[in-house]
């Protein structure tokens, strides 16, 4: 149940994993193209749920919050004339982090319960900013018209990012540092306190870890990623609007988390795609997707608490 | 219960629909009044007793999780029996006028919304407080174990009390109907405040809940008069700042 | 380091778990606490702990005064304990729940990267050797029996090194062979630790103890050395009754 070191085969089926998906704008339709953008996407988001979820026990229902503020912070310095990817993904990876110092500050000073619904409340309050403070961010109509940004070394090879699949294969890479990223973060010492504290706080504050601390610098990790994921979703969609930040956002990439199985962020990326694909791909074909991945997302929370991953290790 | 559960919203929400078939077919307020929070209380006995008593062991965040997507499942079905475009039903007669008290002018029906929450709420006080139930339910939340060794049926008593909220709920979504609008979405915006409620009131706390509303109502009053676009916002700092200084909630107990 | 505490008074309600209680350990000292159930013994490790705030008093740790200092710096300080319920990791091994409590020692935990560390496997190993436990290392802690666990929670707790412990009924519940090695890990500890045991075990805090305190109803009743307030008529009073 808990992690295991990486087995060759595990090692080997992601790379597997990773060449296929690369492989994708070489064969798939545009519209699919687009779909899994959008999953890449989200599946950053959902590992960097699982950091807090899975990893630093802390069940935040106010994740989209950071998504939000990282997208708006991209979409605001790209329709200032930026539009180096470094900078535009650096300043929603920063704004978020910004973003969660003291929303995690008072949050973490409470637990399960209530810090659910503390980072609920606050991720509300930033999107009632979003939608009424017109003058930055145009409320619900939103900023429109962002960019797709530039990469010195590809203008030479006259390659830009509104080429086909191109924008894709930038996900697809930042999807692959962020769940190498964190992997590597699960495994470290600080992965593995955050673990102790997460498996036991009382017996690790009497060993003399200041256990807030290292909750508040998961917290603002987990942020920082998911203010990447926001910031690659503005420049996907080329427009930042509230509803980026609303809890119904927070509550899709726990699904993802859970149907995924937490702790493992192969397990989220895996319930990113299915997610995404429901409730994007689904819908094209099936008018009531809602209905048929709530009642799977039911399905999954009573009989297989451990997700897919889980479902995997117990076969 | 020490239970979370996000289809609250959707309790209300099916009340208000309810409200709406209702006086719809029959043009009578107060037969709705009546049948959404019995229909109500029965779905949330069916709901307990086939899904969410299973949970109960798994923490919150199970709960959440499963009742969020249940959220999904009563949006879909009432979008698809009601469609999307938002509804709307009149006070019923005898209520729709306006009434003179010390000086102002109050709607009828809001003085019937203000009554009526004052006796729900002055009854679930007494209820909890000198009927054993409260007791009981004290109890078994929290000592499972031991409240079932001393005989008490703990899950006839959560099914029961599960079904009462949910009846409640739908009550509340009756009672709304008339003054506010009736859309697909509105399970979201009452939860939410809702949990600002009662977590800024303090869980476990019948009065908490009452005091937060009132807190809130103000608040909420109070933020839109001098800044009509922070209004929302101002909700939230306030419940914040509560918490911060006391972490229970106003009149809360740490369950 | 010292351990003292001075006029204690913790109250929840009417009720007063601990009433004026002043006890001085010195550097070093091995100091018992027992008296009879809902003697206010384990309230008083909680407070020195710093996870229960007194109603009164002070409680201090070498030179500085800890009232208010929260649990995790007061362990900083050199603070060590244990609980009366086994307060393991219990999804992990037996193995990480040692490394876990070595490297929150060490606190050089502020690293994000994986990395080999042969010194805190050496330790580990000691440590398992030393408490006998070297064959459940693999094993988590969950499935272990009961005297495993508390030899663990001892385990967990040495693992900080500590230069005070307090010991909160390590011996409940062991077998006369986990009793044996439990004891002769607690006498191996360095002379300048100090130690409060609260025991049940009247054989084993009188084998370990130099001096007894002993609480009744959160008073101090007798506070002395080990020979003294075994013969003490109150003390025997209150644990056999009225005579």
């Amino acid at each position: 149940m808990l992690r295991r070191p990486a087995s060759a085969r595990y090692i080997a089926l992601l790379l597997a994993l990773a060449l296929a998906l690369a492989s994708v704008p070489a064969w798939a339709p545009r519209f699919w193209i687009y779909i899994a953008t959008q999953a890449l996407i989200f599946a950053i988001f959902a590992m960097s749920l699982d950091l807090l979820l899975g990893y630093a026990g802390l069940p935040s229902f106010g994740h989209a919050a950071f998504y939000g503020v990282g997208a708006y912070a991209c979409a605001l310095l790209a329709l200032r004339e930026v539009d180096g990817l470094a900078p535009l993904l650096l300043v929603g990876a920063v704004a978020a982090a910004l973003a969660a110092v003291p929303i995690g500050a008072l949050s973490l000073r409470t637990t399960g319960i209530y810090f659910l619904m503390l980072t609920l409340a606050f991720a509300q309050m930033l999107w009632g900013l979003a939608v009424n403070w017109i003058s930055l961010t145009r409320g619900t109509d939103g900023l429109i018209g962002i960019p797709r940004p530039t990469l010195p070394g590809l203008a030479t090879l006259n390659i830009t990012f509104y080429e086909r699949g191109a924008f894709f294969i930038l996900c697809l890479v930042v999807a692959i540092v962020t769940f190498v990223s964190l992997q590597a973060l699960a495994r470290s010492p600080f992965g593995k306190t955050l673990e102790g504290i997460r498996e036991n706080e009382r017996r690790m504050r009497a060993l003399g870890c200041p256990t807030f601390r290292y909750r508040f610098a998961a917290f603002v990790v987990a942020a920082a990623f998911a203010g990447v994921a926001g910031a690659l979703a503005a420049m996907s969609n080329g427009y930042a609007t509230p509803d980026l930040l609303y809890w119904t956002g927070s509550g899709l990439a726990l699904v993802a988390v859970v149907v995924g199985g937490a702790r493992s962020l192969i397990g989220p990326v895996l319930g990113a795609f299915f997610v995404l694909f429901a409730q994007l791909g689904l819908s094209t074909f099936v008018e009531r997707w809602e209905l048929i991945l709530g009642t799977l997302f039911i399905a999954f929370v009573l009989f297989l608490p451990g997700g897919l991953v889980g479902l995997v290790r117990r076969t | 219960m020490d239970v979370l559960n996000l289809a609250h919203g959707s309790f209300y929400m099916v009340g208000a629909y309810i409200a709406f078939s209702v006086v719809v077919a029959t043009s009578n307020f107060w037969v709705a009044l009546l049948i959404a929070p019995l229909a109500l209380a029965l779905l949330g006995a069916a709901l307990e007793v086939a899904f969410f008593r299973r949970l109960y062991r798994h923490g919150h965040l199970a709960q959440v999780l499963l009742t969020f997507g249940f959220t999904l499942v009563f949006i879909d079905l009432i979008r698809s029996q009601f469609g999307p475009t938002t509804r709307s039903i009149p006070p019923p007669p005898g209520l729709a006028g306006a009434v003179e008290l010390f000086g102002a002018t109050f709607s009828s029906y809001s003085l019937f919304v203000l009554g009526v929450a004052i006796v729900v709420g002055a009854l679930l006080v007494l209820a909890w407080r000198f009927l054993r139930v409260g007791a009981v339910l004290r109890a078994g939340v929290e000592d499972k174990e031991m409240a079932g060794l001393l005989g008490i049926d703990l899950p006839r008593v959560f099914t029961l009390t599960f079904a009462f909220g949910a009846g409640l709920a739908g009550l509340a979504g009756v009672v709304a109907a008339p003054e506010f609008a009736i859309y697909p979405g509105m399970d979201a915006s009452v939860l939410i405040l809702a949990l600002v409620v009662v977590v800024l009131g303090g869980l476990g706390s019948i009065e908490g809940a009452m005091l937060g509303s009132a807190v809130i109502g103000l608040g909420y009053v109070i933020g839109t008069a001098l800044f009509p676009q922070f209004a929302i916002g101002l909700i939230f700092a306030v419940m914040a700042a509560v918490l911060v200084l006391r972490p229970s909630g106003l009149l809360g107990r740490r369950m | 380091m010292e351990v003292s505490v001075a006029r204690l008074t913790v109250r929840f309600g009417a009720l007063a778990a601990l009433n004026r209680v002043d006890i001085s350990v010195a550097t070093g000292e091995r100091r018992a606490v027992i008296g009879p159930n809902g003697a206010g013994k384990t309230t008083l490790l909680n407070v020195i702990a710093g996870e229960l705030q007194p109603t009164e008093g002070t409680v201090h740790l070498g030179e500085r005064d800890a009232t208010s200092l929260p649990t995790w710096r007061r362990a900083r300080l050199g603070l060590g304990r244990t609980f009366q319920r086994s307060t393991l990791f219990s999804r992990l091994t037996v193995v990480e729940n040692l490394a876990l409590a070595i490297r929150a020692r060490r606190r050089d935990s502020w690293r994000f990267w994986p990395v080999g560390d042969r010194a805190l496997n050496e330790e580990v190993k000691g440590r398992l050797e030393a408490s006998g436990l070297a064959h459940l290392a693999g094993r988590t802690a969950a499935r272990l029996g009961h005297g495993e666990r508390r030899i663990l929670e001892v385990e967990l707790a040495l693992a900080a090194s500590p230069s005070a412990l307090l010991l909160d009924e390590p011996m409940a519940g062991l077998s006369a062979g986990e009793r044996q090695t439990t004891l002769g890990r607690l006498r191996s500890l360095p002379k300048d630790v100090t130690v409060v045991i609260v025991e049940h075990d009247l054989d084993a805090v009188f084998a370990l103890a130099e001096r007894v305190t002993v609480l009744d109803h959160g008073v101090k009743i007798a506070d002395g050395p080990a020979a003294e307030v075994r013969a003490d008529p109150r003390v025997q009073e209150v644990y056999l009754g009225p005579i």
